[in-house]
């Protein structure tokens, strides 16, 4: 019954992503992302990863989606909707060298000699305490390190929003 | 765990797949963004079929560092974006050309 809860989930997911990326209008795609988000979500719930689940509608589909439609709505791209062209014909040799790679590792992992057996065990990893922990113990550093990286992209955005830049 | 962890990793590859193909044929800066961000999803989803399979805690650390990687990422690119709209009055990748790349 889950597991065909996480394949209708999965279907959705790839549905939206595709939706975003061939979709002509930035707003339209702006609101299947978050789609696309929340079916994360959703997945990661399923994976018993719920710190993670809850930290993805918070950080993805509240604030960063945030940023992007406003982005949107700063620079007027209406216009130019028409002007560009989706498919592009010049364009087979990516096509076919992406498609050639996700085939690679798809048969690499299908086709392994051992398989990847199943682990059933029942998970307590995606508490906040277990995450929490590993955060504030073995990963103290790299903690620290993001808060920093955060500080400069802080500095870097309002550096980059001034008037006279470039 | 629910499904095998195979399914998961295709689904991740699917999905990254869809990222490197927005980023490869769209000419709007604002959808080959999101496109990077549906690259930086799926390797998260990856990130936590392997944290399930091994029961382990660290990948969804990883995880949580990946997504302050994608906020400030996009903190910086969009506000790029928006000054480079300033000043070339467009944001198609193909009408800027100064590099000439």
């Amino acid at each position: 019954m889950t597991a065909a809860l996480f394949y209708f989930i999965a279907c959705l997911t790839i549905i939206s992503a595709l939706f975003v990326v061939l979709n002509r209008n930035p707003v339209y795609s702006a609101v299947m992302l978050v789609f696309c988000f929340f079916s994360l979500a959703a997945l990661y719930v399923l994976l018993e990863a719920y710190f993670v689940a809850v930290l993805e509608i918070i950080v993805y589909a509240g604030a960063i989606m945030v940023l992007f439609l406003f982005v949107i709505m700063l620079i007027n791209v209406g216009k130019e909707i028409a002007a560009t062209s989706i498919i592009v014909k010049a364009k087979v040799l990516p096509f076919v060298l992406v498609v050639l790679f996700s085939l690679n590792i798809i048969l690499l992992i299908l086709w392994r000699n051992e398989g990847l057996h199943q682990s059933n065990t029942i998970s307590s990893v995606g508490s906040i305490i277990a995450i929490g922990q590993a955060l504030f113990t073995k990963y103290l550093l790299p903690f620290e390190i993001a808060s920093l990286l955060l500080l400069v992209a802080l500095i870097g955005t309002v550096y980059l929003a001034k008037k006279r830049v470039l | 765990m629910i499904v095998p962890l195979e399914h998961v990793i295709i689904l991740s590859i699917i999905i990254f797949s869809i990222g490197i193909m927005g980023v490869l044929f769209r000419k709007n800066v604002i959808i080959i963004f999101m496109s990077i961000e549906l690259m930086l999803n799926a390797v998260n989803l990856s990130l936590v079929g392997f944290s399930r399979y091994y029961n382990s805690v660290d990948g969804q650390v990883f995880v949580f560092l990946v997504m302050t990687l994608a906020a400030a990422e996009v903190a910086v690119g969009l506000a790029i974006i928006v000054s480079l709209f300033r000043n070339k009055q467009t944001i198609n990748i193909d009408e800027i050309n100064i590099l000439r790349g």
